[in-house]
Parts: C-alpha cells; structure tokens; sequence
C-alpha cells in the first residue's frame, strides 16, 4: 500500500503542477505540452484506480489525437505574439482581462453548483455492498454497462458527435475555383495508343500540336 | 528489505527484455541494408566483422563518439527531450509484448490498447524535435509526419477492432490463444494487408518516408541532430519497426504458436516462432523499401483516409454481422 500511496501523490502532484504551468506559462507552445503531462498524469491516475480502459483511452483520444491537434493550431498560428500583443499593449488590454475573469467566476459557480449538488447511491458509498467481481474484467463490465442501460444515451452522444464534425466541415468547405485535380481513373486506364501520336511532318511547313 | 528484492528483481525482468531487443535493433538495421542491397545488386555492408554483422556496433560508436551540436536558436529543454521521448516510447511498448504462453513482463487486460495509446504517443517525439530546432525544414517534416501518423491510427485502429470481434478480449495472450485453430490472416487477409501498409506509413517507411524525404526535406525532423541524438532517434525508428512487425504477428499470424501443430515443430519454442514470424514481416519491409518508389503527401493523405478507412469500417460491418448470425461472437 505504501508504494501505491508513493505513486498517488507523484502523479497527482505532477497533475496539479502541470495544470497550474497551463495556465502559467508564457510560451504557448509550452503551455500545450503541460496540458499533455497534465492528461497522461491523469490517466496514470485512472489506471492506478483500476479504471485501466478509461486510463487507456484517455490516453489514446486526448493525448494522441486532441492535444495533437491542439499542438498543430497553436504552432502554426504562433499565439505567442498574438497574446503579447493582447496583454502587453495599453489601449486593447482593458477590453479583455475583464471578459475572462466575469467568463471565469460563472464557471466556477456552475463547478460550485454541479459539484454541491451531486449524489451518490448510498451502496456505492458503503464499501462492503460495493462488490467488484474479480473474474470479469473493467472493459467488459463498462461494455455490459454501456450497451444495455445506457444505448439510447451512448447513440445519442454518437449522433451529437457526428452533427458536430458535418457542421465544421460544412463551415469550412468551400469550392475553390481553378483547382487542378488529377483522376486516378482516368491515369490509370490511359492507354499507349491515346498517348502517342505520330504526325507526318510535311518539310518547310511544320504541324500545329495541341491549339 | 522486501520491496528492495522485489525492485531488483523487476529490473533484471527489464533488463534481460530490453538487452535483446536493443541488439536486434542493431542487428535488425544491418538486415534492412544487406536486403535492399540484394533487390539492387549490390553487396551492402560486409566489411567489418563476419558478413558484416558489427557494422551498426561500429556505427553506434561513431556516433557516440561525435560531438552534439544544439542550434543556438532552438529551444534547447524540448530540443534534448525529443530523442529521449521517441526512444522511451519505442522501448516501454515491448512491456507487453508475449515471447510464449505466460513469457510475458507485464501481462495485462488492456494490453492491446498499451501498446496503441504507446505507439499514438510516438508523434510527439518528432514534432518536438521539429518545433524545437528553430528551423523549416524540420518544421514542415515534423508536420507532415504528424498529419501522417495520426491519419493512419484510425485504419489501424479499426483493424484491431476486427480482430478484438474475433477475440472478446484486449490481452495481448488471449489473442494468440485465440488463434490455436485458424491464424486470423487467414479469415481476415484484407485486414492484414491493410494493417502492413498502414504500418508502413505509422512508422514513416518507405514508400511513406514523406517526413524524412531526403530530395524536398533534407532529413525532415532529424536535419538539425548530430551525433548520439540522432542514434537515439534512428534507434528508436527501428524499434518501432520492430514492435509493428511484433504486433502484426502477435494479431494475424498466430504469435508463438507454430504453424503446424505436430511432433518436431512442437519442440521448438515459442519465442523461436515469434521470432522468425517478425523477421519474415521485416524483411518485407525491407523489401517494399527497396521496391517501391515514394508517395506524394496528397496520395498518401487519400490513401488513408479516402480507401483504408472506409474499407476497414466495412470490414468490421462484415465481420461483426457473420460472427452474429452464424452464433461465432465470443463470450466471457
């Protein structure tokens, strides 16, 4: 038990300060990699608890794809000189800090809320009804959860997702004009026959090839 | 006293893992050359030591021995923690990995997902070796090989969908076992040809080697690295390999089991098997480097995401729905 309480407070201690260093942090960049430490931490944390799939996927969405992208947006835009400039300047300064902070203190309200008002069933909280078989493992217990009692909320999540991602695409496709694009089909089926082609070349006259 | 036991005793466990594996790395990069200079006629490398066998020791040493340059634009913390990053991630995946029925450091339930969530980690390593050299080429190489590696997890991902169908269980022991009467290359052969060239492309390989492209990108992420950095960023690269081929093998040929269960090829143990199995995958990796020529970065975006994905997702549809009807999904 020692040795799991040594491990508790390394990873949450690594946690709280990386969250911390998010915010913190002047380089953007550096902030995104914090948020990085700061999701693996957490899932260590997952994992220590025994929710070793929620641990796994946690790791798998949010630091192997989210954060990824997250990394590419702040990179590519170069938020640091953005933020200088917000932050630093006299006269754009006062419009901002005060959105955020009245941004802020609702959110903590709603946490507050949320938080104060949550309930437990009362056998969850009794550790001697609070059985956990042994024999069937995390995954398949969170499948037999997942899959029964809660379908419709499971799809419905689904199909929030998917409506979200046709939004964004639909937001940001748009038809661009003079685009020059190559079918595969029609390089691949081309044939030598349509390729060549032979012109007798008449002497001092010359031919005219593709008007 | 206990605990101090039962901590030297694990890393004797790591060590006598990690030993072999960093040799065949080596030994691994040596196989790579001699194979390609075969497809072309040439002789490779034969020089130092018996058929050549001590030329990557002789490369190791040199690039021990060469000074590390940092840039002095580049921001040096991230600069040094890339290699080490892409290094660490190459060699915790082999945790996991079974040598044999019980032959196993870490044996656990989600091991399948270990080594995804690892080996989806791995595109850190190369954007921060990118964005922290302060330079562009390295920039535009760690980018592409970013889009690159995130792109082809999806289809790989399905892919393990289809045999998890098969298998009802993440443990990376439960799919061999699950494979003694049939290896799954064999009701699922799309799948492996598409999780072989996916890897291909997950380990950035040729004909998918876009981040490194030597005529547009100099040496993509790995331009501003010298010495022992870069060793341990190609170091990592072939234990990544490795691990691919060791999964493709765990996945969809059987694993330690051998081919044919009958009296002399009993004997031979499993590790011999899964060995042999890795080597026949990497040298046709090595095979196709040799072979094909390289992609251009928009066939390789539309390979993935246009072909592999919606192939693979109607694999899991066909998959899920014959397991189904014909009663075949497996229980606890």
């Amino acid at each position: 038990m020692l040795a799991h309480a040594i491990f508790f407070y390394i990873f949450s201690i690594i946690a709280i300060i990386s969250a911390i260093m998010v915010t913190v942090s002047k380089n953007t960049v550096h902030s995104v990699f914090f948020l990085i430490l700061d999701f693996i931490s957490i899932s260590c944390l997952f994992i220590m608890i025994g929710a070793e799939f929620l641990g796994m996927i946690m790791l798998i969405v949010y630091v192997g794809a989210v954060a990824v992208l997250f990394l590419f947006v702040v990179m590519m835009l170069n938020v640091a000189q953005q933020k200088n400039q917000w932050f630093n300047s006299e006269t754009s300064s006062s419009g901002h800090i005060p959105v955020g902070l009245i941004i802020s203190t609702i959110i903590f309200f709603e946490l507050i809320i949320v938080v104060g008002g949550w309930k437990y069933k009362p056998e969850l909280l009794n550790p001697n009804t609070n059985q956990i078989s042994n024999e069937i493992s995390n995954t398949h217990s969170l499948g037999q959860v997942l899959y029964t009692d809660y379908i419709h909320v499971f799809q419905i999540s689904g199909m929030i997702l998917l409506i979200a991602m046709i939004g964004a695409i639909v937001l940001t496709f748009r038809q661009r004009e003079g685009v020059k694009t190559q079918s595969y089909l029609k390089q691949i089926s081309r044939e030598r026959s349509e390729g060549i082609e032979v012109l007798e070349v008449p002497s001092n006259k010359g031919v005219k090839i593709d008007d | 006293m206990e605990y101090i036991n039962l901590v030297f005793e694990e890393v004797y466990k790591i060590l006598f893992l990690l030993i072999p594996v960093l040799v065949s790395v080596a030994m691994i990069v040596w196989l790579d050359r001699r194979v390609w200079a075969f497809v072309q006629k040439r002789q490779g490398p034969n020089v130092v030591g018996p058929f050549g066998l001590l030329q990557s020791l002789a490369d190791a040493l040199k690039y021990i021995f060469k000074e590390i340059i940092i840039p002095a634009s580049s921001n040096k913390v991230i600069f040094i923690l890339a290699p080490i990053i892409t290094m660490t991630l190459a060699l915790i995946a082999w945790a996991v990995i079974p040598f044999g029925e019980g032959q196993v450091l870490a044996n656990i339930n989600v091991g399948i997902l270990y080594i995804f969530a690892v080996s989806s980690l791995g595109v850190y390593g190369i954007i921060m070796g990118g964005w922290a050299s302060n330079s562009k080429y390295p920039f535009l190489g760690s980018i592409r090989s970013a889009a690159q590696m995130v792109s082809y997890e999806v289809s790989i991902g399905i892919i393990i969908i289809n045999v998890l169908l098969c298998v009802g269980s993440l443990n990376l022991s439960d799919i061999v076992l699950a494979q003694q009467n049939i290896w799954f290359i064999i009701p699922l052969f799309p799948m492996f040809v598409i999780f072989f060239i996916s890897a291909l492309a997950e380990t950035n390989r040729p004909p998918f080697d876009l981040p490194e492209a030597e005529a547009e990108l100099v040496a993509g992420y790995q331009t501003e690295y010298s010495g022992m950095m870069y060793a341990m960023f190609w170091l990592g690269e072939y234990a990544n390999i490795l691990l691919m081929c060791a999964l493709g093998s765990i996945l969809f040929l059987g694993g330690w089991l051998s081919p044919i269960d009958l009296y002399p090829f009993n004997l031979i143990p499993g590790v011999i098997w899964l060995i042999l199995k890795i080597l026949l995958l990497f040298v046709l990796f090595a095979l196709v480097k040799a072979v094909v020529p390289r992609y251009r970065y928009d066939q390789l975006m539309r390979l993935g995401w246009k072909i592999f994905l919606p192939l693979s997702l109607t694999y899991v549809v066909l998959t899920a729905s014959y397991l189904f009807y014909f009663n075949l999904l497996p229980t606890i």
